[in-house]
């Protein structure tokens, strides 16, 4: 399968990338890892006429502790976060979740900012980032912005992005190596999650049941009420809108947000 | 046409190019190595898995002008030659990890992949590292034994009863092939 033609460009610092975007920014497409983008393209799913690589950009690959937050720049890549000392000790669940996505070859190249701006209900990192309460930094020539994760999203595979704008950094609060869970399920190796739940701190992000990565709401008010694990994992489904489909019809899914969250709270517990 | 200067197996390379082209078929069809298998096409299968810059990646969803001015290893760069095998390559041989030989040059670059960062691992951890590459023949026993012996370790001692977890990194119970993780079990 090969993509329809493109041009091609790689710039060497986000400013250049930035400028690419401004003046190309309807007919262009950021190729960050390219593992959610080359194989729409080979489908011919996407055909940008222009491909802006930002792969290669040092400046966006990083992992920083910064006060009561760590910094991570949006082209740091999967393996990067499973591999980090500091991510290990600061925000654990993050490592334990990049750990999770696709398979070794693909965690070489996927990047945070490129999953979370992908904006796919059933990717994994987005919804860890939502049980985190991180924050999405975008750029563009008019300048910065900081968008809580709670409103990046807006459907599947849609955010608020303007499209002159770039994810530069994801930050996320330090929460310490106790009180955190991922459950994903999936019935082959290597597969993206029917359903996911990551636990932090009292917090339930759920991958896979609506549109856009959610909070188990009303598991966390329960939870925050006093409530046991067993009742408030009874309400991990509320409100939530999944998708039917080879892997899971809507009520399935939602018996195993049940089931996952049960596991990632009494997992979280300790 | 963009141009690109890739190193493959320690040698200069060089070739105008459409942006489009992926590397896995500037590979085989520029550069004329072989070795790399197209299998699935859709990032699943691994058989076209090569190193780049030293990481295992998947040549039919990168793009050639993304490895520009970077080092691509296949397994044609690996032995000296037939006599002189890597130690991978070899243990392969000796543990007989294949059969109609389409995966494995992919499983051997994911091989030596997975043991620059993990040199010696458990009989677990080389199916989860291996977890990207399928193979259609050997129902993966005697890779993974082959695995083992390549990294020193003795495949009867390893890959026993005690090597098959039955619980999860969490202490859970393993009940699929999900993942369970967190802190404090
Ligand atoms: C076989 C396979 C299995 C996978 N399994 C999983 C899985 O289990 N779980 C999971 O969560 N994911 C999975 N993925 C997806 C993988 O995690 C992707 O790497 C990720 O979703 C996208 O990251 P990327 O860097 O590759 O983005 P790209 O493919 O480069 O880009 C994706 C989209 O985001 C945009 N974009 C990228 N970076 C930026 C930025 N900095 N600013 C603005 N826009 C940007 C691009 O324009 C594009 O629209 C899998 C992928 C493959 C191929
Ligand atoms: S051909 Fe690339 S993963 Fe199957
Ligand atoms: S040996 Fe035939 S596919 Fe693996």
């Amino acid at each position: 399968m090969i993509p329809v033609g493109f041009d091609y460009e790689r710039p060497d610092s986000v400013d250049g990338a930035l400028a690419l975007l401004a003046e190309r920014g309807e007919d262009a497409k950021i190729l960050a890892g390219g593992h959610s983008l080359l194989p729409v393209m080979k489908l011919r799913l996407a055909a940008p006429e222009l491909v802006i690589d930002i792969g290669r950009i040092a400046e966006l690959r990083y992992i920083r502790v910064d006060g009561d937050e760590v910094a991570i720049g949006a082209g740091t890549r999967h393996h990067d976060l499973e591999a980090s000392a500091e991510i290990a000790a600061e925000v654990p669940l993050l490592g334990a979740v990049a750990r999770t996505v696709g398979d070794p070859q693909v965690r070489h190249r996927g990047t945070i900012g490129g999953s979370l701006a992908h904006a796919d209900p059933a990717s994994d990192l987005p919804a860890a980032v939502l049980a985190l309460g991180g924050t999405v930094v975008l750029r563009s020539p008019r300048g910065e912005r900081s968008v809580p994760i709670t409103d990046f999203y807006t459907g599947v595979f849609s955010t608020v992005m303007e499209p002159d704008e770039l994810v530069v950094e994801i930050r996320v609060p330090r929460t310490g190596t106790a009180g955190w869970a991922y459950e994903k399920f999936t019935r082959r190796a290597n597969d993206w999650a029917i359903v996911g739940v990551a636990v932090v701190d009292g917090r339930v992000g759920l991958v896979n049941m609506g549109q856009t990565p959610l909070r188990a709401s009303a598991t966390e008010a329960a939870l925050a009420g006093g409530a046991s694990i067993d009742e408030a994992a009874a309400l991990a489904a509320e409100g939530t809108d999944p998708p039917a489909d080879l892997a899971g019809t809507k009520a399935y899914r939602a018996h195993l947000a049940r089931v996952l969250t049960k596991r990632a709270l009494t997992t979280a517990q300790g | 046409m963009t141009k690109v200067q890739i190193t493959v197996n320690g040698e200069a390379t060089a070739a105008d190019v459409e942006p489009r082209l992926l590397l896995a078929h500037y590979l085989r069809d520029t550069v004329g190595l072989k070795a790399t298998n197209i299998g699935c096409d859709t990032t699943s299968c691994g058989a076209c898995t090569v190193l780049l810059d030293g990481e295992s990646v998947k040549s039919c969803t990168l793009l050639a002008v993304q490895a520009d001015a970077q080092e691509v290893t296949t397994m044609e760069g690996l032995s000296a030659d037939g006599e002189h095998l890597h130690p991978v390559a070899a243990a392969f041989r000796a543990e007989h990890g294949l059969q109609c030989g389409f995966c494995t040059p992919g499983m051997v670059m994911a091989t030596v992949s997975l043991l620059k960062e993990n040199p010696t691992p458990t009989e677990r951890e080389i199916r989860e590292g291996l977890e990207g590459n399928l193979c259609r023949c050997t129902g993966y026993h005697n890779i993974v034994r082959s695995v083992i012996a390549a990294s020193g370790q003795d495949p009867d001692t390893v890959q026993g009863l005690n090597g098959h977890a039955e619980t999860a990194p969490s202490g859970g119970v393993e009940v699929a092939p999900g993942f369970s993780t967190g802190s404090d079990s």
